[in-house]
């Protein structure tokens, strides 16, 4: 890890009219690191990911973010081509629904290249390729490359969103519950593959869930939120084995034990 | 000379004035498509409306127009416009490519090279190249504005994975001086090269979708392909069978119930031409070309 964080929030805060769902939220993630935000549903960890990523309007704060150059800048200063061209190359967004990640219609192999030609490889060879390449590294047989994603089952969807937004070697990664919505045996091979990936390619990632066995085996640290606001963050293993805030501590100790 | 109770060429002045402004927006930007207050015209939205809203706005009392609807100038819609522009506007009207100053045309490029100070109208059905691909209006606008086109060669990754090559033949995108994807409206990717630098003046007019764009002179017209799977235009691999051109795009034309069939050019002008000048098909003098010509 180096000494200059990669992406640094300030004070972001987000309301849907009177609720206030993301209140004044702080947190430096760094190269390399693996950062969970958990909690229960509706206490705005999905809004905070999506207000970071700019799909949804930040009513105060700011989002700084280092580029290849090493300047540190505030994402709202930046015009919206060169905020476009970060969003679709070097920052990847993972939804918990493929279904909203995924063009449906296009073939496994369009999908992945996707990103490629927006890029702008113009080399039907060289992205076809890439494509192959990037379904062996997510556990797809390369003969499926010109299937449409709908014939594919669940975990597999959620696996070729992951090549596709990982086509372009972003540094760094935004999970909405990615393994949501999976059974307990393919949610166990995803988490593995994920963790397998984020540590070869020296990723940045951002994950949210609000399954702690998640942050437990993704996270470096975590974050834990509660109504709109972080009430305790720190090393994963520490906040889950010595939760300090009462709801943190809740939290943990409604985990099933065996 | 044009019909008592209506203005030159149908449309008042007012609206021509704002198509002109429309079209002066789209000159000066090759390929961006300028919104416009399409009005209605005394025949169906899909029948050119929005073709002949361009030519009322840009043709003088001096001009003199031709009307093709496939290439053919004897078809129902071309036989219908031109003779509407003729009560309306007292132009002279012609078949010959070569006289004309203004053509009007439904999905095809005349053969015969267009010539500087000629202006080639199109009647475009949907101008938004991106719509198959993208239904929101709001996004393919944005992409337009950020020339974020990657979208389109997935369209055409996907044709060369199902079928091995682009099998895509009309209504091929291209990019217009090197900057904005345009749809050249549907005709055959052989039309394509015929738009690159051409020395006329080619104006498009959706009337239903409300959109006028333009390509001027000497523009670069860029057909989009990959770099290993080159653009290659479609034609059919026969000779006309009247005049025995093997250079022209070719209509197929089932002449029985046994499977007969003959290629003939689309391009009713051309194929008289050389008719004219003695050239010969191997069909010439068939039961059915003895009837139209």
């Amino acid at each position: 890890m180096s000494d200059a964080p990669l992406l640094a929030v300030r004070e972001l805060t987000v309301r849907f009219g009177r609720t206030l769902a993301v209140d004044r939220a702080s947190f430096e993630l760094w190269p390399g690191e693996v950062l969970a935000i958990v909690g229960e549903s509706g206490s705005g960890k999905t809004s905070l990911l999506r207000a970071v990523h700019g799909d949804l309007p930040a009513d105060g704060g700011r989002v700084h973010y280092r580029l290849d150059d090493g300047a540190l800048v505030a994402l709202d200063a930046l015009p919206e081509p060169v905020r476009r061209q970060l969003a679709r190359t070097r920052w990847g967004f993972v939804h918990q629904n493929p279904r909203d990640g995924l063009r449906m219609s296009v073939s496994a192999g369009g999908n992945v290249g996707e990103r490629l030609m927006a890029a702008g490889v113009r080399h039907w060879g060289r992205i076809r390729a890439e494509a192959v390449e990037w379904l062996r590294r997510v556990e797809i047989d390369p003969a499926r490359i010109d299937d449409a994603p709908r014939t594919f089952s669940g975990g597999m969807q959620q696996r070729l969103q992951i090549a596709r937004v990982l086509v372009t070697r972003p540094r760094l990664v935004l999970m909405d519950e990615p393994t949501g919505g999976l059974d307990v045996s393919v949610q166990a091979r995803l988490l593995d593959l994920i963790r397998r990936l984020v540590a070869d390619l020296g990723l940045s990632a951002l994950i949210v869930t609000h399954d702690l066995a998640v942050a437990r085996l993704l996270a470096d640290r975590m974050l834990v939120m509660q109504g709109g606001r972080i009430v305790e963050a720190g090393l994963t293993d520490q906040v889950l084995d010595d939760p300090q805030h009462p709801y943190s501590q809740l939290l943990v100790s409604s985990v099933l034990q065996t | 000379m044009s019909l008592p109770g209506y203005n030159f060429a149908y449309l008042d002045e007012q609206t021509k004035r704002m198509i002109r402004r429309a079209l002066l927006k789209a000159v000066a930007i090759p390929g961006y498509q300028v919104p416009f207050a399409s009005r209605e015209m005394p025949l169906a939205y899909g029948w050119g409306t929005g073709g002949m809203q361009v030519t009322a706005a840009v043709i003088g009392p001096d001009d003199v127009l031709k009307v093709i609807d496939q290439g053919a100038d004897d078809t129902t819609n071309a036989v219908s416009i031109r003779r509407f522009f003729a009560l309306t506007a007292g132009v002279r009207t012609t078949e010959r490519t070569a006289e004309a100053t203004v053509i009007q045309t439904r999905h095809r490029i005349p053969e015969t090279p267009l010539t500087a100070g000629q202006i080639l109208v199109y009647q475009v059905p949907q101008p938004e190249p991106l719509r198959k691909l993208e239904p929101r209006e709001t996004e393919t606008r944005r992409m337009h504005a950020l020339a974020d086109y990657g979208l389109m060669h997935v369209k055409l990754y996907e044709d060369i994975a199902r079928h091995g090559r682009i099998t895509l033949s009309y209504d091929y995108p291209v990019l217009v001086n090197g900057r904005h994807v345009m749809s050249p409206s549907p005709i055959p990717s052989f039309d394509n090269p015929k738009m690159h630098r051409s020395p006329a003046l080619q104006l498009f007019g959706a009337g239903r979708e409300k959109r006028i764009y333009a390509v001027p002179p000497y523009t670069s017209v860029e057909s989009l392909a990959f770099e290993d799977h080159p653009f290659h235009p479609w034609k059919a691999e026969a000779a006309c069978g009247l005049c025995g051109a093997t250079d022209s795009y070719l209509d197929e034309v089932v002449v029985d119930d046994r499977g007969g069939r003959l290629f003939v050019c689309s391009d009713t002008d051309h194929c008289a031409t050389r008719r004219a000048r003695g050239h010969r098909g191997s069909a010439a003098g068939h039961a059915l070309t003895r009837a139209g010509g």
